[in-house]
């Protein structure tokens, strides 16, 4: 056998990859052989087997699990090699490596790549909305693309891209040599390929890719064509791999953290991921039940969502949302640590109120369970859950506040360099109270009785998740792209991104709330003639917000390839991270710091956040911060 | 590093400058949150009331958004880093319990009071009439269209399109046959869901006079390939115009939809015309039939679909159209409720006539 099909990688991994299809067409023939069933070779049972097999079968072929399955079968497994670990060419990239720095552009480039691909999809959506009636495809296929679009973007793009930058950074941060368990780590990367090859492999599928929306409500979805096993399956990935990392992050952040760094005094950035990581843990599972729930309707027959057979339709709703509410907070909380860090370092002034802002975190964790069933106001339920939801959700808006109100604090009286990322976050203060603001009135029961399913809906969305989310994580780019590549980014192209992104995104958006309360229902590919105006609008600006994001692909790829050299701290940040070379090292830290201070002392004469000691305390590789503390 | 420079701004002219642009773009937005023509119009009591929730929430939240903006402008104009400015730091203000107070406090205030607003709406708009002055209309949703089912002194009967009376309490079972519907009269403002296995409800009435005259009915929950054509019309009629439409459905026999009782159906007619009393959508709005001079372009043209095809055929067309589709056309646009909306005879007389004429 060749060694290239023996050793991790691409070629083993094909090699895997078909005989994970070939094992489950076996199994399934096999198993409808035993049970007497005819045909033997029933092509959807052979789908739903190989697109759960496959995936594990290609892990272990590219490499994922060679060290457990060292250790489990008694062979030597090598602790002190760590030739998996940090990336001496572009190939590494490519490979299963440990090194959580890799393992962070690992995550942030393919999330971009599939933040292009979504954003694709909308651009082919708003030319289909673009006039009422067919433009150039069909209601099916119409469907698949809003759902794909937003199962990309949501599982695919917001939710690990903030992994992968927290991947990257928090350890830096908290002065740790990597993350607690560095081969769970990059298993957990690997899944999320799978994750959107699935989901985009769904147009192949006959019948059309999934088409009942990212929220696949039963029994729509059950009854779907096989294309919806695509989503139902590839949810399961991208959900493992979010329990995976925020599993990582916790255990990282409460037993790595370097000396003398006590929890308060964490950046936000490891407050906000903290947080998050509860969110993801307690939450996600939610999602994987409400989907096995469908899989098992559709492979197997068991009628949860079946009322005739006694199922209930709108428990899906329930388990869904209970998940899919805390969700936006997982999209959203690590975007709030990353616009605290950027405001202190670029107002050159302390955050205002650290601990509120530590503690609304926390508020929000609690909080954002109690409020799923907002999403279900005009859904059948129990008339009287509407209203204790109305009143959680409301209350939500202000450890909101809080942080709103912080950040205005922590600018005033400082002094803005008015950079990229600054932009970036000044822009998100303005866009995210926006959608703060369309999320109060949502909470309002007799308001959504009308807006709900309408482009309101799709409105505040964006508001909150591109206007939100998408612009902390452009500033989050920006901010550490000198750290992540070591080069700095072409400035006037970033500035030339932000006011084309902040203008057009606000043209688009906009008026999607008036249509919206017109009464613009979502989900159509076909609208009443009333709406034809404000549809072709929003198209037209739709297609040069898309076009503004080559700028950003531009700048990225042109400065990583040529951009000057970055200095160290090009931002004369405190934080642990801007005190390493521009990359790291390949352990981060050639002596462990300790930390002495709060991470935003700006304007106090002479404050450090950590020192290092020097080379009296070598920091083996490999071993944890901690046992080296005095 | 502390900088023994002259301290950088005025703050006190700062903050007056900022309260009096702060005053005016909140009036200015305000104005023009309550001058955009937001809502369709407002056809029903309930209407009413929803939108003036919609105004109060326009004024309470603009000034929260001028307030971030403004301050943020402000911010950027007057501590923007100037040149020289490079290695400057702000003032290490760590916090201040005064005003983190009051940002919790006075959101905390006005949040109680919208909520306790919006539960007084709320109950006004799904308050019941006195006993026995409402009527109970059963609306199923099914792959993709509503069908609308009238009880009125004993007699039953269906129909295509919704009719209501003005001025009268009108409360909707909602039912679906399949997947989950959402049943939404944008005018009236009220929706709900249609969900298999539970009936749910709601309640509007439709104003007197304001409200006479058509309303469009929307699906507004994604239900699949026909979701975006699963559109009707609720009609509302005076109160005399309703009375006489009620006297006409219930003349005629019990079950199936209207249709003569004795007299013979002129399918034609139905075909060009459709059923005035049940709402049932005439078929030449769709089809091409050169025998009706219809030359509808939606669905496939009957004379090239239907020539060869024998009644039963073409009475499994009508009543179960996505069985079978002709090439090139997509499944669940054409209603799949003639069967609940056209009586048999209309039916047969209908397929009678198809036959008759694609067949010549």
């Amino acid at each position: 056998m060749p060694v290239a099909l023996r050793v991790p990688g691409w070629w083993r991994a094909l090699e895997f990859t078909i005989l994970g299809v070939a094992f489950s067409y076996a199994l399934t023939i096999g198993l409808r052989a035993l049970f007497g069933y005819d045909p033997l070779l029933d092509g959807e049972a052979v789908l739903a087997v190989a697109l759960l097999l496959t995936p594990l079968f290609f892990l272990v072929g590219i490499g994922c699990f060679d060290y457990w399955f060292y250790w489990a079968s008694g062979r030597p497994t090598r602790p002190e090699d760590h030739s998996g670990h940090g990336a001496r060419s572009w190939r590494d990239y490519f490979r299963v490596n440990t090194d959580h720095k890799v393992i962070g552009v690992q995550y942030v480039v393919t999330s971009f790549f599939f933040l292009f691909v979504g954003g694709l999809l909308a651009m082919l959506m708003r030319a289909e909305l673009a006039a009422p009636g067919r433009q150039f495809v069909d209601a099916n296929t119409f469907n698949g693309l809003f759902s794909v679009h937003a199962s990309l973007l949501i599982f695919l793009f917001v939710i690990p891209v903030f992994a992968g930058l927290a991947n990257f950074v928090l350890p830096l941060m908290i002065g740790a040599p990597d993350m607690a368990f560095p081969r769970l780590n990059a298993l957990s990367y690997w899944m999320l390929p799978l994750a959107g090859t699935m989901m985009l492999l769904s147009f192949a599928a006959p019948g059309g890719s999934f088409a009942s929306g990212w929220t696949a409500y039963a029994p729509l979805s059950t009854s779907a064509p096989i294309g919806q096993e695509f989503f139902t399956i590839g949810v399961q990935f991208a959900g493992a791999s979010s329990i995976a990392t925020a599993l990582n992050f916790l255990v990282t952040i409460i037993t790595m953290r370097a000396p003398g760094m006590s929890f308060f005094r964490m950046p936000l950035l490891v407050w906000a991921n903290f947080s998050t990581s509860l969110l993801v843990v307690i939450a996600t599972p939610f999602i994987a039940a409400s989907q096995f729930f469908v899989l098992l309707d559709r492979g197997l027959g068991f009628n949860f969502f079946n009322p005739v057979k006694g199922g209930d339709v709108l428990m899906y709703q329930h388990v869904f949302w209970f998940y899919s509410h805390p969700a936006v907070y997982i999209m959203m909380l690590p975007g709030f640590g990353i616009i605290s860090e950027i405001l202190a370092v670029k107002a050159r002034k302390p955050i205002f109120g650290y601990r509120m802002m530590a503690f609304s975190l926390l508020a929000i964790v609690v909080l954002g369970f109690t409020v799923w069933a907002h999403h279900m106001f005009v859904s059948g339920m129990q008339p009287w859950i509407r209203v204790p939801m109305m009143v959680t959700t409301a209350i939500i808006a202000i450890p909101t506040g809080i942080k709103i109100f912080s950040w205005l604090a922590t600018l005033w009286r400082g002094v803005l360099h008015l950079d990229t990322p600054m932009l970036f976050a000044l822009g998100f203060l303005t866009m995210f109270t926006c959608g703060g603001i369309s999320g109060v009135m949502l909470a309002m029961i007799p308001l959504t009785i009308h807006v709900s399913d309408t482009y309101f809906i799709v409105a505040h969305i964006h508001y909150v998740l591109f206007g939100g989310s998408l612009f902390t994580i452009f500033a989050g780019v920006y901010y550490w792209f000198p750290k992540m590549t070591g080069r700095m980014y072409d400035e006037r192209l970033g500035r030339l991104h932000f006011w084309l992104t902040f203008i057009f995104f606000n043209l688009t958006f906009g008026p999607m709330h008036i249509i919206g309360v017109q009464g613009m229902p979502r989900r159509v590919y076909d609208y009443a003639d009333k709406f034809a105006t404000w549809n072709l609008v929003i198209s037209i600006f739709a297609f040069i917000l898309g076009l503004s994001t080559l700028v950003f692909a531009y700048n990225m790829i042109a400065s990583w390839r040529g951009g000057p050299r970055a200095v160290a701290n090009p931002w004369r940040a405190l934080t642990l991270e801007w005190q390493v070379s521009s990359p790291p090292p390949i352990f981060n830290f050639d002596a462990i710091p300790t930390v002495v201070g709060g991470p935003y002392e700006y304007g106090v004469p002479g404050a450090v956040h950590g020192v290092f000691k020097g080379a009296e305390v070598p920091a083996p590789a490999g071993t944890h911060a901690t046992t080296t503390a005095e | 590093m502390p900088e023994e420079s002259t301290p950088r701004r005025e703050r006190k002219r700062t903050v007056q400058q900022m309260v009096i642009v702060g005053v005016i773009a909140t009036a200015i937005g305000i104005a023009i949150g309550l001058s955009i023509h937001w809502f369709p119009p407002a056809d029903s009591t309930q209407a009413d009331q929803i939108d003036t929730l919609w105004d109060v929430l326009v004024i309470a939240t603009v000034p929260v958004f001028v307030l971030v903006t403004v301050i943020v402008c402000f911010s950027v104009l007057e501590f923007r880093m100037r040149p020289g400015e490079e290695n400057l730091d702000g003032p290490p203000i760590h916090g201040n319990t005064k005003l983190e107070v009051i940002w919790t406090a006075v959101p905390a205030i006005l949040i109680v009071g919208l909520v306790t607003y919006a539960y007084v709406v709320m109950r006004d708009i799904e308050e019941a009439p006195a006993a026995g002055n409402e009527r109970v209309v059963t609306v199923t949703g099914q792959q993709f269209t509503w069908t609308f089912a009238y009880n009125e002194g004993g007699k039953k009967f269906s129909t295509a399109q919704l009719y209501l009376p003005a001025g009268q309490s009108v409360k909707f079972d909602v039912k679906s046959k399949d997947v989950i519907h959402d049943f939404w009269v944008p005018d009236f403002r009220m929706k709900i869901d249609a969900v298999p296995g539970i009936t749910t409800h709601y309640r509007v009435t439709p104003k007197n006079p304001g409200a006479i005259g058509d309303h469009p009915i929307v699906c507004a929950e994604l239900c699949g390939l026909g979701h975006a054509f699963m559109r009707q019309t609720a009609h509302v009629l005076s109160k005399p115009d309703f009375d006489k439409w009620l006297q006409k459905m219930t003349a005629k026999p019990a079950g199936g939809g209207g249709g003569g009782a004795a007299a013979a159906v002129d399918a034609k007619a139905l075909f060009t015309a459709g059923d005035a009393d049940t709402g049932a959508t005439a078929c030449a709005t769709c089809h091409t039939l050169a025998d009706a001079g219809a030359k509808g372009q939606v669905g496939p043209d009957l004379d090239k679909v239907l020539k060869g095809k024998d009644a039963a055929f073409i009475k499994e067309s009508i009543l179960e159209p996505d069985k079978e589709i002709a090439p090139g056309f997509q499944p669940g646009v054409m209603p799949s409720n003639f069967g609940d909306t056209l009586s048999p005879e209309q039916v047969d007389a209908l397929v009678k006539y198809l036959s008759e004429v694609t067949n010549k």
